[in-house]
Order: C-alpha cells, then structure tokens, then sequence
C-alpha cells in the first residue's frame, strides 16, 4: 500500500455493508428537499429525507475510496440504472434483501433480456470473506420507516 | 517568511467534499523547506529568501554545493529556490506545510509533462482535414498566411514544434486540505507535471 493509497483509505471513516453481484439491495439515499418556489431558500429551510432505491447490483467498478456501484431496477416497465459511489455521504445505508447466485462480475446481459430470463436465482450461502473490512448487512442501522419513501421501491 | 513553498507531486485521488459531491483533488507533498541565504535590498540589490527542499546526504553534493549551504547549518537540500520574503526569517530554520490553511487559494506552478515535438492538431487544436473519401489533406496546418502582402509568415503563428516540458502556472486552485504530520497538501484539481515532479505552491493574490 503507498502512501497515496492510504491517504485515500484515511477519509473512507464508516464501513461499508457487504453485498456482491447479482445481490438485490435497496439503496437509502439522503435527498436534499427543495422549497417550493416562492419562498426564500435559506439553510434552515432545507429539509433532508431518504429515497429508497431498491435493485440488482449488477456491478461494481474502480477501486479503493473511489468505487461505485451499479444497480439496476424496472420501473413502470423502464429499465432504470443508478451509479453509486460506494463511499459517498450522501447514502444512509445499503441493505442487502436478497442474495443472487451469478458466476459473472458484471451482468449487463441482463439489460437485454425480460421477465424469467432477466430473473436471478438466490444462494443460500453467503460467501462473505472473513477477513472483509465492511459489516454484514444486518448490522446496519436502521432508519425510521416513515423517512423512507416505499413508493419509489414497491413496483 | 517567505509566500509559497516547494513540493513534490505525488499523484490525485478522488474524495468527497463538504456538499458530498466528489471532487479530484492532487496530493503534493510539501516542504518542509529550510531557509539557506536570506538576501538584501543593500547588499544584494533586491529582497529574497532561498530555500531549499529534499534533504540529501552530503557525499551526493558537490563542494562548493556544500560551502553555500554550510552557512545555514547542517542540513543538504537538493532543490533551492528564491521566494519573496514576507517578513523576518532565520537562517537555518525549516519552513512547514503549516504555511497554508484550508480553503486558502494557491497558485501552482510545474514543468508540464513533455509530449515531444507535435503537429498543429496535437498542439493547437486545428480540426485537421478528413481521413478518408480520396482526401489526401490529412493533418497538415494548411495554409499559414496570404500573398503578397505581408510576403512573410506573421509572428507566434501556431505551428508544429515541442510540445510540452514547459513551466505553466495553474491560478487559484483550493487547498481542500492540510495534513500537517505527513506534509502533505490537497489541492483541488489539477496540477503540472509528472507524479514525483517538483512543483512550486504559492499564496494566490
């Protein structure tokens, strides 16, 4: 590890939960609130909530404090893909709902196929390493269920 | 003390600012820097302060390297630089990141990666002509002037020739952070040079 590998390493402060491909996971992301127009928008006024966005993983990219993920979702009969780095502040958490057996690193294949075939059958056993930094999804904490917007996830 | 200090790039990396975007940042190392020679306005015509950074052993200096720098104490430097003076400084005394806080603005300067001798779309963004459909004009400048009058190519006419390996100076960069244990310096942005280059960071304004 060089020295600018562990400077790097020095901001990544909260562990990160495990989750791998093919795993589906919903993604709480803290959204700033804008005012409606009108009123003067000042920083009292701004109002945090968290978004759900619940998906496959169907990637993860980069290295380091710099990782992001890929997770993709169909929503009203569209496919949707959201970028996250894995680090960022702005997500209050990642919960893993349900384990995916894949043997690829990357299932972009799955963006051309629909209904069963787009489907990914569940493992049983989590190969979660040992020696892996991040928690288990299970320990991370979690949030008030009224803060979460479920009609962004329940389709 | 003096305005700026010298440094060693050590490469960029990627973190999150305070409204949790990510922003490139560069790590330079700097300093710390030991003042050498302190010039004066009566003795040598005008005010200045020479500092010097990497410290290397003495066997890899030359004698007279040695001579100069054995007025300032003990310590070997391998770059020496002259810096404005901006109040009283010390002979011999070390210089630290400490220089700078964060949020400052900085001015940056380096020698640029050298990219060997060009041609003008490399070099001067020209569009060049197209690569295919019986074109035989493919990268050439074109024409470079008129006729008759002038009879001759206008001065600072954008041509081929050496491109990069040239001292830029990047204005008004952020300092994102200071880490004063390790020395080093986050600079939002980018920077000259190659990673390992010596780069010098000034106070903006």
């Amino acid at each position: 590890m060089n020295q600018l590998e562990r400077l790097e390493q020095s901001f990544a402060t909260e562990p990160v939960p495990f989750f791998e491909i093919g795993d589906t996971v919903r993604v709480k992301v803290r959204v700033v609130e804008a005012r409606a127009s009108g009123k003067k928008k000042t920083q009292e006024e701004e109002k945090e909530r968290i978004q759900v966005f619940e998906g496959l993983v169907i990637g993860r990219k980069g290295r380091s404090y710099s990782e992001t993920f890929t997770v993709r979702k169909i929503s009203f009969g569209v496919g949707v893909e959201r970028i996250f780095p894995v680090h960022s502040p702005n997500l209050a958490g990642i919960e893993v709902v349900r384990k995916g057996k894949v043997r690829r690193a990357k299932l972009y294949y799955i963006r051309d196929k629909k209904g069963k075939a787009a489907k990914i059958s569940e493992r049983e056993f989590s190969r979660a390493p040992k020696t892996h930094k991040g928690t288990t999804a299970t320990e991370v904490e979690e949030l008030p269920s009224d803060d979460t917007n479920s009609s962004e996830a329940s389709d | 003390m003096v305005n700026g200090l010298m440094g060693k790039k050590l490469g960029m990396i990627q973190v999150f600012d305070e409204s949790r975007s990510l922003v490139p940042v560069t790590v330079v190392e700097v300093g710390p820097c030991g003042v050498v020679q302190i010039k004066e306005k009566n003795h040598d015509g005008y005010g200045a302060i020479q500092i010097g950074f990497q410290e290397v052993p003495e066997r890899k200096m030359t004698k007279p390297q040695v001579g100069h720098l054995k007025k300032a104490g003990e310590r070997r430097w391998r770059n020496l630089r002259e810096f404005r003076s901006t109040g009283n400084a010390e002979l011999g005394a070390l210089i630290t990141v400490d220089l700078f806080a964060k949020g400052d603005q900085v001015n940056v300067q380096g020698v640029s990666k050298g990219k060997g001798f060009q041609g003008v779309m490399k070099r001067h963004n020209y569009a060049g002509g197209p690569a295919t459909h019986g074109s035989m004009f493919h990268r050439a400048p074109g024409a470079i002037g008129q006729c008759s009058y002038p009879s001759r190519v206008f001065k600072n006419k954008a041509l081929p020739g050496q491109m990069g390996s040239k001292r830029i100076t990047v204005k008004g960069l952020r300092i994102f952070d200071v880490r004063s244990e390790e020395n080093i310096l986050l600079v939002s942005g980018s920077i000259p040079g190659p990673v390992g280059g010596m780069v010098i960071v000034r106070k903006a304004g």
